[in-house]
C-alpha cells in the first residue's frame, strides 16, 4: 500500500492532517470519519481519495429513514411471493430475491474499491451500533441463503457527519476521525486557485477579504462556506464586477455585491444589514 | 511506549480507549509517523480523538507532555464556563446587548474594548494567576479565555504545529454546539416511545399478506398497515431566566433531544412558575402570550406534561395572589400549576439543581408536595426515574 498514497488532486486541496488521516486509515484499512461544517467538502474527499488512488467509488447516501440492513442485502419476499403466484421457476431458488446492498457491493469489488458512507448523522440513532461487526470484520451473514459474504479487500470506508446526531463510542472507536476545519485564507487562495485558476490577483483578494468579514459577522445562523464562496465567485466572474467595487473605499461601509450567494437565511441578511446600517450610523466617513 | 502520554490524556479527561492506542501503535509500526514530529501529532490526534469538542484540550495535553511540562493537570480538567461561550454567540442576538454596543460606540469600539481586556487579561496570567480565571461572568469571557494566556509559555515547543493549532483555537467554539451530549438523553427519552398505526395503510403487512394468502388456498390477498410512529405526546414547559441562567445549557440539551425524539412535542416558557399564561417566544414573552387555560382545552389529557426549572423562588410566588416577580397575578401560582394537573395526570418535574440540595429551598419542596414527589433532578438517571412515572 506504501506506492498508493493520498495526497489531494488537481481539483481538491487536502491539508497535512487530512492527508495523514486518509493515510492511516488506507495503510491500517479502517474507516475514516469525517466532521466539518457543511459545504467544507467532505463529500468530496471519497470521491477525490477514490480518484487520486484510483479506486470504484461505492456511495451510500443515508436518509433518516434508511436501515443498516438495506446497505448490507434486502430480501424482496414480495417479488416472491408474486412469482409464485404466476407459477415462475425462480422462486424456488431464494438467492434470486436478495437484493444487494451498497455494503455488499462494495465487498464484492475485484480490487480495493472507496466505499462512501454519506451523512451518516441523519439515519436513527441506532443505525451506526449495527453496523460495527460489518466495518470491524468486514463481513456479514445472509440468514435466507446462509451464506457468509467476506470482504475480497477491505475497502477504504470514508464516513461523514453533520453532527446531528452524536455517534456511539463503541463505533468511534473502530474509526479513524478527522474535523475539516474552515480553511484559513492562505489554503482558500488555493483552493479557489484549483477551481478558477484564471482568476484575477486582485479580484481573488477582495473577495477572499468580503468573504471573511461576513464570515467574521457574530451571529449568523449559517456561515457561509467554501462551497458558497466558490458559487459566488463565480456569480462576480459572471457579472464581471471588478474588484474595487468590493473594495467599497472604505471596506466597512458597503454591502458585497450579490451577497445572497453568500448568506442564505433571510434572518441573517437582516442582522448583517442592520450591522451595516449600525456601523455606518457610528462611523460616518 | 506513550504510555504515560495515554494516562496523561485520561488524567486530563479525555475518553480515549486502549483500542485507540493500539491504533496509534499499529500505525506508527507500519511508518506512518516516521518522518516528523508534525506527522506525529495528526496521527495521534486522528486516532485518539474522536470528539471534535475534545481537539484543543488533546492540543494542550500534547504540547504539556512533549514540552515535558508537567503544568497543573488539574486546569485541564475545568470546565469552561458555557455562558462565556453562549454570550459570545448572542452577542450579537439580543436587543440590550445591540443597545449596549451603540452606547459603547458602535461595534469597532465594542471589538476594541473587547481587545483592551484581552491584552490586560493576558497581563494578568503572566503574572502567573490561573488561566481560567475571574472572567466568568463578564459577557465577554469567551474572549478572556484566551490563547496567550493559555499557552503558559509553550511557544518554541519541539512540537511546532500543537502550537500552532492552539494558538488559532480553532476548536473552541465548538464546545457550545447543543447537539453534543444529548445522545444519553435521548436513549432515555426514547424508553418513553410508545408506537402505534395511524394514518393511511401504505406498507405492507408481511405476515398478514402470508397468512391471509395460505387460508385463501395460495390466491395472493395483500394485507396493508398504515406505518408505525411514535405515538407519544409531550407538552413541556420550561423555566426560563433568571436563576435558571445557570442551567440554560442542560435544559437546550433536553430541549434539542426531545424535539428529534418526538413528532408531538409542545413546549411553553414560564418565568419561575406558572401563571394564567405561558409563551412560545421569549423575545416577544410580553406580547404573545398564550392563556394557560386555553392550553389545558387545546391538548388533551393524553399529553404528558413535563415541567423544567430549577423550583427555587419565594414560597409568596407559588401560594399568594400577586406574587409573580413579573406581573399582578390574580390567583396563585399553585391553584394554575394543579388545574394543569388535573388535566395532565401524567406529569413530572425536571429539577436541573442538585438533589441535595432541595431540602435547602422551601418553594422546591412546596413543588414536591403539589407534584406528588413527582420531581426528579435533571440527569440521566432521574430522567429514567421521570419515565417510569410518566408510563
Amino acid at each position: 500500500m506504501a506506492d498508493s498514497k493520498f495526497s489531494g488532486t488537481s481539483s481538491y486541496i487536502a491539508t497535512d492532517d487530512l492527508t495523514m488521516a486518509v493515510n492511516a486509515a488506507v495503510t491500517l484499512e479502517r474507516p475514516i470519519l469525517v466532521k466539518g461544517e457543511p459545504g467544507t467538502g467532505k463529500t468530496q474527499l471519497a470521491i477525490e481519495v477514490a480518484k487520486s488512488l484510483g479506486r470504484p467509488l461505492h456511495e451510500w447516501h443515508i436518509k433518516s429513514t434508511t436501515k443498516a440492513q438495506q446497505g448490507l442485502y434486502e430480501y424482496d419476499a414480495v417479488a416472491r411471493l408474486r412469482d409464485s403466484q404466476l407459477g415462475d421457476d425462480r422462486v424456488h431458488n431464494i438467492g434470486n430475491y436478495i437484493v444487494r446492498g451498497k455494503v455488499w457491493e462494495a465487498f464484492e469489488s475485484e480490487e480495493q474499491p472507496v466505499l462512501l458512507i454519506d451523512e451518516i448523522d441523519k439515519a436513527d440513532i441506532e443505525f451506526p451500533n449495527d453496523l460495527l461487526r460489518e466495518l470491524d470484520r468486514m463481513e456479514f451473514y445472509v440468514y435466507e441463503t446462509k451464506q457468509l459474504i467476506k470482504a475480497r479487500h477491505r475497502p477504504i470506508i470514508v464516513i461523514t457527519s453533520n453532527n446531528e446526531k452524536e455517534l456511539p463510542d463503541a463505533f468511534l472507536r473502530r474509526c479513524f476521525f478527522h474535523y475539516i476545519k474552515f480553511p484559513d485564507k492562505e489554503t482558500m487562495a488555493e483552493i479557489v486557485d484549483v477551481h478558477y485558476p484564471d482568476l484575477k490577483k486582485d479580484l481573488l483578494r477582495e473577495a477572499l477579504e468580503a468573504f471573511y468579514k461576513v464570515r467574521d459577522v457574530r451571529g449568523l445562523k449559517k456561515k457561509p462556506s467554501t462551497s458558497e464562496l466558490l458559487d459566488w465567485i463565480k456569480l462576480l466572474l459572471a457579472e464581471d464586477i471588478p474588484p474595487e467595487v468590493l473594495r467599497g473605499g472604505d471596506s466597512r461601509n458597503a454591502i458585497p455585491p450579490l451577497y445572497g450567494a453568500l448568506l442564505k437565511n433571510e434572518q441573517d441578511v437582516h442582522l448583517f444589514e442592520q450591522l451595516v446600517f449600525l456601523d455606518r450610523r457610528t462611523n460616518p466617513q | 511506549m506513550l504510555i504515560p502520554f495515554f494516562y496523561m490524556l485520561r488524567e486530563g479527561g479525555m475518553k480515549t480507549s486502549i483500542i485507540e492506542l493500539l491504533t496509534l501503535l499499529e500505525a506508527m509500526k507500519k511508518g506512518l509517523a516516521g518522518q516528523s514530529v508534525d506527522d506525529f501529532y495528526y496521527l495521534a490526534r486522528t486516532s485518539l480523538v474522536k470528539d471534535e469538542a475534545q481537539l484543543d484540550r488533546f492540543d494542550r495535553i500534547f504540547g504539556a507532555y512533549f514540552k515535558g511540562i508537567d503544568d497543573s493537570l488539574t486546569d485541564l480538567m475545568q470546565e469552561i464556563p458555557e455562558d462565556w461561550l453562549r454570550h459570545q454567540a448572542e452577542l450579537m442576538l439580543s436587543e440590550e446587548e445591540r443597545e449596549q454596543i451603540e452606547a459603547l460606540g458602535g461595534f469597532d469600539a465594542l471589538m476594541k474594548a473587547l481587545q483592551e481586556r484581552l491584552e490586560e487579561q493576558d497581563k494578568r496570567h503572566e503574572g502567573g494567576n490561573r488561566w481560567i480565571g475571574t472572567a466568568g461572568t463578564s459577557p465577554f469571557g469567551a474572549y478572556g479565555y484566551n490563547p496567550e494566556g493559555v499557552r503558559m509559555g509553550q511557544q518554541g515547543s519541539r512540537n511546532r504545529s500543537a502550537v500552532k493549532v492552539w494558538d488559532k483555537r480553532n476548536y473552541r467554539n465548538l464546545d457550545d454546539s447543543i447537539e453534543l451530549g444529548t445522545r444519553n438523553i435521548k436513549v432515555a427519552l426514547r424508553r418513553l416511545r410508545k408506537f402505534a398505526r395511524e394514518g393511511a395503510a401504505d406498507q405492507l403487512d408481511l405476515d398478514d399478506t402470508i397468512d391471509k394468502t395460505a387460508r385463501n388456498a395460495g390466491l395472493l390477498d395483500i394485507r396493508m398497515v398504515p406505518e408505525r410512529h411514535n405515538a407519544v405526546k409531550v407538552l413541556l414547559c420550561l423555566d426560563i431566566g433568571g436563576s435558571m441562567d445557570d442551567h440554560v445549557r442542560i435544559c437546550e440539551e433536553m430541549f434539542s433531544a426531545a424535539r428529534s425524539e418526538f413528532k408531538h412535542l409542545e413546549y411553553f416558557y414560564f418565568h419561575n412558575f406558572i401563571y394564567e399564561s405561558l409563551w412560545k417566544d421569549n423575545r416577544r414573552r410580553h406580547s404573545e402570550k398564550t392563556p394557560t387555560l386555553d392550553i389545558a382545552h387545546k391538548y388533551g389529557s393524553d399529553y404528558k406534561l413535563i415541567f423544567v426549572g430549577d423550583a427555587t423562588m419565594s414560597p409568596y410566588e407559588i401560594v399568594y395572589a400577586g406574587g409573580s416577580v413579573e406581573h399582578w397575578n390574580e390567583e396563585p401560582g399553585a391553584v394554575w400549576i394543579k388545574r394543569l394537573l388535573n388535566t395532565y395526570p401524567k406529569a413530572v418535574w425536571l429539577n436541573p439543581e442538585p438533589k441535595q440540595r432541595w431540602d435547602y429551598t422551601p418553594s422546591t419542596k412546596l413543588i414536591q408536595e403539589i407534584m406528588e414527589d413527582r420531581m426528579f433532578p435533571l440527569t440521566i438517571a432521574g430522567l429514567d426515574e421521570a419515565i417510569k412515572a410518566l408510563h
